[in-house]
């Protein structure tokens, strides 16, 4: 946060000493609009600078809810050679990899061609941003790992970059985001989940997006706080609606990641799936077990932003509900909600539940270990 | 089992209208001709389907007509049985649905109408809400102030999905008029499907619709906290109805953290969320979303640092428990009284006006 980050030590702190960790939220930027041309046909570099993205919102560019600082990161992340936060790799190592031993970083890239209204634009950029991944990120320092993105409103063409990139060991993950035009779970985007069963690859959810639906079901609030908190909201929607569509029934060995919407809420949302499904089970009659059983056996939490309570010892009484083999420890970097990774964990935890946090259950999931 | 003790207060009680066409009695030459001659159907939202199994529990399911719709069912399965000394009605019927606000806000008056004569006036137990045609903010602080003339009308009722989200300033008058008649805002499950019923859009079940509910309660938490409802009306209780309550420490975990990172964004709040929720915010016990396992539900109790925050209630007809164990399992004596009597009272200060109602015309 804001706040905390002004006294936090800096770039210099003792890497040597530190255990080592992965990041499994981490959001790589281009340092230039036109950084992507090289990837993307002709025809979409005109189209671009004609008619912009037409995304499924009102705004040509910046997001229709101002952020609180600019690109929604760290003051402090600025590259000495210009560019936005997290354009520049060698900073990056710099600043977070290196001092905070990162052995595993898996990209997120946000603002890519997901939730784009045209859908061969969608799959264009998608596919330019997979290889953009490879040489400018994976390819020159291996701790890092890319996440295929998909153009998420069309199936097919998703399932198509998937297969693509399918054994390429530069990727470890698919990535959606929370908000689509419908519900994830919904059967237009299965083509997307059989394709990833397929190619091993777990699922990530990150937080954001746009569908053209209100980002509240009672429309569209002011602040960009309600955006950000209503993140959880969205992700908890989301990952009924893949209950609840037998998304797990279908694809049985498909893993899903829900990136930076929290997960102190994961409990009380499956307690109520599991109350709402003992009265309504008719309705879904394809479903076998209870719905907190497939949340448990398919679901990982990226763990940023931490949630806070005044009694630290509460954060770890939840965290028992959900497993601390199910958290996947994330900086976010380098957005401003980073959280630093020697102070999210209140004292108390044991040895074994702290490296099951930090680094093995990322290396398990995503089959590195 | 923890047992229910007498002289409680259920916050939420469900009177159901039989047809539309019980409402012609209160309605005006105009509308009653508009019912009839455009053959309108009934008003039953989707949010409560009769025949579902959410909508009724089976042993309160009356052999004819809609779970609810029955005074005598309601005092023998609700009212006697948990020894109740006020019940609050909430009617779920779905004037909120319509889109002309003319035609809501007859159908509302109307349906306040019918709760008097067919309720309130017939068990003294009863209390009411008054529902509110939310698409005119005019018509709805006229509707408050016509209903609130009758004690017996205890707070105002809104639903969870409307038009916009219910902190947005356009609906203070509504909050004004409330706070200064002493009535709380009551938020009940429900959306008038005027917007997508959840945040990611459509569902495609009933059961998605019905777990969302939750969701929609935290949006709505946030902004009524973050638009500044409660910096302007400090004495104004919000009762989060039919909302599941378990979420709500792991809410406020987050929203605390990000008001911490951005409240430069919203400045007139001037307290912490947390310290809002704990004056202003009320949840009725109903549904229950925990394992039966006290351990659970005391540690939930624990992370929400408060034993004032949960008013008694049945959700009748609602299916939510089994037999009589409406309250969970493992409360102590202590919080069972809170609960039941203590909180219900400091929240609805129009109990206290119950002798008036005599004369009242």
């Amino acid at each position: 946060m804001n706040v905390q980050f002004r006294d936090r030590p800096g770039p210099a702190s003792s890497a040597s000493i530190k255990t080592a960790i992965a990041d499994c939220d981490i959001h790589p930027a281009r340092a230039t609009a036109s950084e992507l041309y090289p990837y993307l046909a002709k025809r979409w570099h005109a189209h671009l600078e004609t008619y912009g993205k037409h995304p499924y919102q009102g705004m040509m560019e910046g997001p229709p809810y101002p952020k609180a600082q600019p690109n929604a990161s760290r003051r402090d992340a600025y590259p000495p050679e210009g560019g936005p936060q997290g354009s520049s790799l060698s900073f990056m190592q710099k600043q977070h990899l290196d001092p905070n031993n990162v052995a595993l970083g898996v990209l997120n890239p946000l603002n890519t061609g997901q939730g784009i209204r045209n859908h061969d634009l969608s799959g264009a950029i998608c596919s330019a941003i997979n290889d953009w991944q490879i040489e400018k990120w994976t390819s020159k320092d291996s701790r890092l790992k890319g996440s295929v993105v998909v153009p998420n409103e069309d199936g097919v063409a998703s399932a198509a970059e998937i297969r693509k990139r399918a054994g390429d060991k530069n990727f470890v993950q698919v990535l959606l985001l929370s908000r689509n035009v419908e519900p994830i779970g919904q059967r237009r985007y299965w083509p997307i989940y059989e394709a990833a069963q397929e190619a091993g690859l777990p699922v990530g959810v990150h937080a954001f997006g746009f569908g053209g639906n209100p980002i509240t079901a009672s429309g569209w609030p002011s602040f960009y706080i309600e955006e950000m908190v209503g993140h959880s909201q969205c992700q908890q929607t989301a990952l009924a609606s893949l209950v609840l569509e037998g998304v797990f029934e279908r694809y049985p060995k498909l893993n899903m990641v829900m990136i930076e919407a929290g997960f102190g809420w994961a409990p009380s949302l499956a307690w109520r799936l599991d109350k709402t499904f003992e009265k309504l089970r008719s309705e879904v009659p394809y479903l076998k077990r209870k719905p907190s059983e497939y949340i448990s056996d398919h679901i990982w939490w990226t763990t940023q932003p931490m949630e806070d309570p005044e009694r630290r010892e509460h954060l770890l009484q939840m965290i028992e509900w959900i497993g601390w083999d199910k958290l996947l420890f994330a900086t976010d970097y380098p957005h401003w909600d980073y959280d630093d990774p020697s102070r999210v964990l209140p004292a108390g935890v044991s040895d074994a539940n702290r490296q099951a946090f930090y680094l093995d259950n990322a290396r398990k999931l995503y089959g590195l270990a | 089992m923890t047992a229910p003790i007498a002289g409680g207060v259920d916050c939420d009680l469900h009177p159901a209208v039989s047809h539309l066409t019980s409402l012609l009695p209160y309605l005006n030459d105009y509308w009653r001709d508009q019912v009839t001659t455009r053959g309108m159907t009934d008003l039953v939202s989707q949010s409560y389907p009769t025949n579902s199994p959410i909508s009724a529990r089976p042993d309160w399911r009356p052999a004819q007509g809609k779970p609810g719709s029955s005074l005598a069912d309601m005092k023998e399965q609700a009212l006697d049985r948990f020894g109740t000394a006020y019940g609050i009605c909430n009617p779920l019927y779905g004037v909120q649905m319509v889109f002309s606000e003319d035609m809501a806000d007859a159908f509302c008056r109307a349906l306040n109408d019918w709760l008097v004569k067919e309720w309130l006036d017939k068990d003294a137990r009863l209390r009411g809400s008054i529902v509110i045609p939310v698409q005119s903010i005019e018509k709805s602080v006229a509707e408050i102030e016509r209903c609130a003339k009758d004690p017996r009308f205890v707070q105002v009722l809104m639903l969870v999905m409307g038009d916009m989200p219910l902190g947005k300033r356009a609906y203070w008058p509504i909050y004004a008029a409330a706070e200064r008649l002493g009535l709380p805002i009551g938020i009940h499950a429900g959306s008038a499907y005027h917007n997508p019923p959840t945040s990611v859009g459509w569902g495609s079940y009933h059961i998605e619709d019905y777990v969302a509910q939750a969701q929609a309660f935290q949006t709505q938490l946030t902004s009524l906290i973050v638009e500044g409802v409660f910096a302007r009306h400090p004495g104004l209780k919000m009762v989060m109805l039919e909302s599941g309550f378990t979420w709500l420490p792991a809410y406020l975990w987050r929203l605390h953290k990000f008001w911490r990172g951005v409240r430069m964004e919203t400045p007139w709040v001037d307290r912490a969320p947390l310290e809002i929720v704990r004056s202003n915010i009320r949840f009725s016990l109903q549904p229950v979303d925990a394992p039966p396992d006290p351990e659970v539900l005391n540690r939930l109790f624990d992370h929400m640092q408060s034993d004032e925050l949960i008013l008694f209630s049945t959700d009748y007809p609602h299916w939510q428990f089994d037999g009589d164990e409406v309250l969970p399992e493992g409360l102590s004596p202590d919080l069972v009284r809170k609960i039941m009597i203590d909180n219900p009272h400091a929240t609805y200060s129009r109990l206290k006006h119950a002798a008036l109602k005599e004369t009242m015309p």
